[in-house]
């Protein structure tokens, strides 16, 4: 799960990662109220939206940059009201863009040095590990390609904790030194606590800063939760922006359907992820476009299967729906049953190719044919996709 | 001799009055596997019965492996008490682990991982389909099936299958048995992001197991598991391997269903895997629907009989 910066920063707060002072606003009324906590001076305009590149950016009414510098706070008032409610394209985003429906006002700092700091499961030895970088400010993708020797990397042990040598060595690479030094040290080690304590999948800074004054500040907060850990955070779990998240994907949520919404034409219907995402390969190997990914689980029953095919018609770019189901120990007689049920509760117009395999394959089969519906059966993976790419291309 | 666990290895079940663990339980024993124990806290001193089978249960993973010679567990408890499960096998000192549940919280397996380092206990998942080691009865019964794979889609045979999936495993499993082609063992590690037994650990097993002859490894985007396997078949592998990685089409930074299933950087696509596969000689399936072939293409090119 993600949060917006405004909510990762009151996080920082809470576990003593110093922030810039700032304020949120999501109504125009708000606007006001939020710049007047904030002290007169040069103030930071920031649309929050779970995408990055938002400073890039370019809203749909042609105005520039997601994220403004401005002297006054009749200026940052100014800006807000350009962005709350218009929508946001970055890099990230899509051609659809994001609806801003929050400003965050900050106080610009004075940036002595940008840096870069995060922390994540580094898979490879399944410990958490912080990344640190002296180039901060830009995409540090690109610094690890271009200069690897400027990224830093402490693995912790998660049973000792971030250890305090450990901490010293990040700040003697990093270069800093006497009162930054200590200030660093205390964010890097509180910021560690945070990322434990709230089963975070990724706590990203970037910038962090220092300014010419010797404060260290976490400038921007990019942060991400582990879903199965939710259950343990009801605090965290209320950060949830249901706005940010595909109507669709909640929907899918709620009938324990994994869905993922892609921009093809061939909705497909899998059980299992594995087989859902080589599903959607299958599918562009033989010359389609897959629309979706979409897991209906090891269970695959008959109101999921019906909700599932609601999802996918919900889609207009969609032109036609492969099925795929392994009948492990599922009858494949009962997910027929369901198949057919489905297909005439939504009134289904599409071609649909179903291919099934597994337990009691040959009474599935025969469910399917003594229907009436005008389906294809497909016998193989391969089979079953090469004949939805043929159907839709038709 | 298959891999990990044979027809005699005997079984507990942890979380058997479960729905899930209780369903599973009986479709094992129903395979032929040798179910001994049951473990549910506060249930000791009850039975679980099925088909004759009257199978005790224990309010430990100690008590039920001290009463009943237990060496291996099927963990099918819910998300927030699986990591203490998974440590309680370790501390009742069993061969192995298998972890079915999925939705553990990460940070719980990076602990779970930590503690159990020096531990005689393997771990197999989480989020993982378990692990079968077919038999030679009428379909495949009288063998040992740990989780929750279909027993009857196997065939005992020479064939050790690898996969971070459940339902792919059961298709490449499924295409073999088709072809007439047996399995030795057929291994599902789990598709989460912090797991026990990896890829390369299943891989060794195989290349020192003489009853196997080829191999099949399914993997998927995101983490370097395959390619660390991959690399490691290159030196060390004389047997033909076939290989499949799902997820070509999956757009970066999201995740698809698996929690391990996500691509982070250029080195964990379905591409970058590919192509250290290709590298590696191992054959790569085109493919989900070319997975037995693949691998008798690479037995043909090595000389090498797999049924």
């Amino acid at each position: 799960m993600n949060i917006h910066e405004y909510q990762a920063k009151a996080l920082f707060e809470k576990f003593g990662v110093p922030v810039p002072k700032g304020a949120a606003a999501k109504t125009t009324a708000e606007l006001n109220a939020a710049l007047a906590s904030l002290p007169e001076g040069p103030t930071m305009v920031k649309s929050q939206i779970h995408a990055g590149g938002r400073g890039k950016g370019t809203f749909t009414d042609g105005f520039k940059g997601g994220v403004k510098f401005c002297k006054t706070k009749a200026d940052a008032r100014e800006t807000a009201g350009k962005m709350l409610n218009n929508t946001l394209v970055t890099i990230q985003t899509g051609p659809a863009g994001r609806k801003v429906q929050t400003i965050y006002f900050t106080v610009a700092s004075d940036i002595k040095k940008e840096y870069y700091l995060a922390i994540l499961l580094d898979r490879a030895s399944s410990k958490p590990v912080i990344v640190a970088s002296t180039e901060g400010g830009v995409e540090i993708e690109k610094v690890a390609h271009d200069t690897p020797e400027k990224i830093h990397k402490i693995v912790v042990d998660p049973a000792y904790g971030l250890a305090d040598f450990q901490v010293r060595e990040l700040i003697f690479k990093l270069g800093f030194t006497g009162n930054e030094a200590k200030n660093a040290g205390k964010l890097i080690r509180n910021l560690y606590t945070m990322y434990w304590e709230t089963d975070a999948a990724m706590v990203e800074v970037n910038p962090l800063i220092t300014t010419p004054a010797g404060d260290v500040l976490a400038l921007d907060g990019k942060v991400s939760f582990d879903d199965n850990a939710l259950f343990r955070h009801p605090e965290i779990a209320a950060l949830r922006d249901l706005n940010e998240e595909d109507s669709k994907e909640i929907e899918a949520s709620k009938y324990s359907l994994s869905y993922i919404a892609l921009d093809g034409n061939i909705a497909c219907l899998v059980n299992g992820a594995g087989l859902a995402m080589s599903t959607m390969d299958i599918i562009q190997h033989f010359g389609g476009t897959p629309a979706n990914f979409l897991d209906v689980g090891g269970g695959a029953s008959k109101d999921q299967v019906i909700a599932a095919f609601k999802i996918i018609l919900g889609d207009k770019n969609v032109k036609g729906i492969l099925v795929n189901i392994f009948g492990g120990i599922m009858d494949c007689n009962v997910i027929a049953t369901g198949i057919v049920a489905a297909v005439k509760e939504v009134g289904l117009q599409l071609p649909l190719v179903v291919r099934l395999e597994g337990n009691n394959v040959a009474a599935g089969k025969a469910t399917l044919a003594a229907s009436g519906l005008k389906l294809v059966s497909g016998d193989t993976m391969a089979d079953a996709a090469q004949k939805i790419v043929k159907l839709v291309a038709a | 001799m298959p891999i990990l666990v044979t027809p005699q290895t005997k079984l507990l079940i942890q979380g058997i009055t479960g729905e899930f663990g209780a369903r599973h339980t009986r479709l094992s024993l129903d395979y032929g596997t040798t179910v001994v124990a049951g473990v549910t806290p506060g249930k000791g001193g009850q039975f679980f019965e099925h088909g004759g089978h009257r199978v005790p249960i224990f309010n430990s993973v100690a008590d039920a492996a001290r009463a009943t010679g237990a060496t291996v567990s099927a963990i099918f408890v819910p998300p927030p008490f699986a990591a203490d499960a998974i440590l309680e096998c370790a501390d009742a000192g069993l061969d192995l682990a298998v972890a079915i549940t999925e939705g553990i919280p990460i940070r719980d397996m990076v602990r779970v991982k930590h503690a159990m380092q020096g531990s005689k206990t393997r771990l197999l998942g989480p989020n993982c389909p378990g692990v079968v080691t077919p038999g030679t009865g009428p379909d495949s019964s009288g063998g040992c099936r740990i989780g929750i794979a279909p027993g009857y889609i196997h065939k005992r045979g020479h064939v050790g299958v690898v996969s971070r999936s459940g339902t792919l495993t059961y298709e490449a499993v499924f295409q073999l048995t088709s072809k007439n082609i047996g399995q030795t063992t057929c291994v599902g590690i789990g598709g989460d992001p912090v797991n026990g037994t990896s890829h390369l650990d299943v891989i060794k097993l195989f290349n020192a197991d003489p009853e196997t002859h080829g191999i099949i490894m399914i993997g998927e985007i995101g983490g370097n598991a395959e390619v660390e396997a991959a690399r490691w078949i290159k030196a060390n592998c004389q047997k033909p391997v076939a290989g499949f990685i799902a997820g070509a089409t999956a757009p970066a930074g999201r995740r698809m269903g698996h929690a391990g299933a996500i691509v982070g950087g250029a080195e964990d696509t379905a591409a970058a895997k590919i192509a250290v596969f290709k590298e590696c000689g191992i054959e790569v399936a085109i493919t989900p629907s070319d997975m037995a072939d693949a691998l008798l293409r690479a037995a043909k090119a090595k000389g090498v009989t797999l049924a």
